[in-house]
């Protein structure tokens, strides 16, 4: 059987300001708690403006348009340099503003529990329709829009969840049921926003590779949301939800969840269904999470700097049959944290990265580009919570140097030649493993790249079910027939056996 | 300190008692172990967590100090640390702590 292949990827980012303010978990339960605080007051004078956002340069990493090692040419902090002429459509993807994505929300909303105020709508729906990946059928679906009395009165009264932009009150998400807290509107808003995010992603997807839609046989959504209602939390299923919307007729889907490790298992579990043969094209999709808005916003405001964690993540990875051009994806080179792995870095970093090595005769130096937690440290280093992606590099290096792969004197340049400076927004799912895949691919076209490794972590912990961390990686190669030929090998034996059994039958008949 | 790890050294130490508790940390950071450090000895610097002015006075190494390392099987702990023994900068982990020991440790 011939290896899968990540066959294209698309990215988005969504400016949603308002969201910070309103949904963030940092600042809803900073409401709950201290309703007068000092850290409330002031944190909309430290919001970006949507023109800060794109031109910020790890946004313009995130979609494509500059390549991650390039960042490096911008000194540290990032927040006070542009990319100039930077634009919101990239290679991969594009960097939405808030009053689209509201518009987004409810175009992909089927049970009419998103109501937009009518000049709004009107405002939206000009701006949709300029968009090159709108339909007019989905246009069409954002209709005429609500007065602005029923949506306060939905607030007022019903418990729906506030949709503003530019700190007015535009729309609201109402709730999907008067009791079940699965269906209650802070719920259906989240949800919502994973799938818009989702489907957007998917829109660039197809759009960037160039596909048809209806060649997805299948999708798996790995975002860190729960959809279902009272007697089924999680039930499900975003992943078919978001297929219906980008009209993927000939898919069906399921959702995988593990926390921020969830991309690299689904991505595995792709490979594995197209390697089978069960499957031709998977699609494998993620929306951003609304409650991670200004995480660390406290510590961006107290430093007096942006609060850089305003915009939601999303992306889209096509994994398909082999090619012969596109990288594969080694099945057979693939780490895990097992449940007697232990929780030490060494022991994690053995787990996910030198394990999958020693399986295929590798070294740690002949992997040339790993994509581990590439969270941004520009979001990280003021919260003090370091550089992640950094940290990990100097890890696999001391363990390269334990593995006598490596001098103790390389430790500090295997960072520049086998890593690369953090650019994913701290949205969990996002930054984990996954953002390179775009960029890789184009580093395998142009032989840059041999080898790259993608790795997944999750702290599983958070949701009390297990003191378990996680953990998941894969090895991504360049094309070079490696796999197929075993099957063509097999094909040929079989030929012959049967040429074979009809000789030894006609020789039987001539006797 | 994270406020669950806070309540699970209080509780740990009221049932065992001050002197029979030894915390071991394993913060990436010199900063990091000595808030946490502080935490248990001089009591939670944030004013957020159980530990809040409450001075236990604890015991507490981080995993690479030569108190512990010296005190546990090489072999074991090479297996479990020396990777981040390698990758951390011990100097200025091993001065914080000391300088917080030297503070506000009673046993």
């Amino acid at each position: 059987m011939s290896y899968a292949v990540v066959k294209g990827a698309g990215y988005v980012l969504v400016h949603t300001p308002d969201m910070i303010f309103h949904n963030g978990t940092t600042q809803t339960t900073e409401r709950y708690s201290n309703p007068e605080s000092e850290y409330l007051k002031k944190l909309p004078e430290h919001f970006r403006s949507y023109e800060e956002v794109v031109s910020y340069p790890p946004n313009q990493t995130y979609i494509g348009t500059i390549k991650p090692e390039d960042l490096r040419k911008y000194d540290m902090p990032w927040y006070d340099k542009k990319v100039e002429g930077a634009d919101r459509y990239g290679k991969l993807g594009e960097i939405m503003p808030q009053e689209e994505f509201l518009g987004l929300m409810k175009i992909v909303d089927v049970f009419d529990l998103v109501k937009l105020e009518k000049d709004f709508t009107k405002e939206v729906k000009t701006k949709l329709g300029n968009h090159p990946l709108m339909t007019e059928e989905l246009v069409a679906k954002l209709k005429e829009g609500d007065e602005i009395a029923a949506i306060e009165k939905a607030i007022k009264e019903q418990h729906a969840e506030a949709l503003y932009h530019h700190n007015k009150l535009v729309g609201c998400v109402k709730r999907a049921h008067e009791i079940d807290p699965n269906l209650n509107a802070h719920i259906i808003h989240e949800n919502l926003i994973a799938k818009a995010s989702g489907v957007l992603s998917f829109l660039h997807l197809i759009d960037k590779n160039k596909l048809d839609v209806k060649d997805v046989d299948y999708v798996i959504e790995c975002s860190e949301e729960a959809c279902g209602d009272m007697n089924q939390r999680g039930g499900g299923n975003f992943a078919k939800a978001i297929a219906e919307m980008v009209g993927a007729v000939n898919a069906t889907g399921s959702d995988t969840r593990g926390f921020c490790a969830a991309p690299v298992h689904a991505l595995i579990q792709a490979s594995a269904l197209v390697q089978s043969g069960t499957f031709e094209n998977v699609v494998v999709v993620a929306g951003g999470a609304v409650a991670k808005l200004g995480m660390n916003g406290k510590d961006h405001v107290k430093k007096d700097m942006p609060v850089l964690e305003d915009v939601l993540g999303g992306f889209a990875v096509l994994i398909s049959k082999n090619d012969g051009v596109s990288p594969v994806l080694r099945t057979d080179l693939v780490g895990r944290h097992k449940v007697g792995t232990g929780s030490s870095p060494q022991a994690v970093i053995t787990a996910l990265i030198t394990e999958p090595l020693d399986k295929g005769g590798l070294k740690i130096t002949d992997i040339n580009k790993y994509s581990v937690e590439m969270q941004n440290p520009d979001v990280t280093k003021p919260a003090g919570a370091g550089d992640v992606p950094e940290a990990n590099y100097k890890m696999i290096a001391a363990l390269g140097v334990k593995r006598n792969e490596l001098e103790r004197t390389e430790v500090a340049a295997f960072a520049e030649k086998h890593g690369m400076p953090g650019w994913a927004p701290t949205q969990g799912h996002i930054p984990s493993g996954v953002p390179y895949l775009g960029h890789a691919l184009e580093a395998f076209k142009t032989g840059e790249i041999q080898r790259a490794m993608i790795v997944g972590k999750g702290s599983l912990f958070l949701a009390r079910m297990t003191n378990q961390f996680d953990g998941i990686s894969i090895v991504l190669e360049n094309n070079s027939g490696q796999g197929a030929k075993e099957a063509s090998v097999s094909e040929e034996e079989v030929r012959t056996m049967i040429a074979e059994a009809m000789r030894n039958f006609a020789s039987h008949l001539s006797k | 300190m994270d406020l669950e790890n806070q309540k699970r050294v209080k509780d740990l130490t009221e049932q065992h008692g001050g002197e029979n508790v030894v915390v071991l940390l394993g913060a990436a950071e010199a900063e990091a172990a000595g808030l946490a450090a502080e935490t248990v000895t001089n009591g939670d610097p944030t004013f957020a967590g159980p530990l809040a002015g409450v001075q236990l006075g604890l015991r507490v190494f981080h995993a690479v100090e030569p108190d512990f390392k010296n005190e546990v099987d090489a072999g074991v702990f090479d297996d479990q640390i020396g990777m981040m023994e390698m990758v951390l900068d011990v100097d200025s982990i091993v001065e914080e702590m000391n300088s917080i020991r030297s503070q506000f440790v009673k046993y």
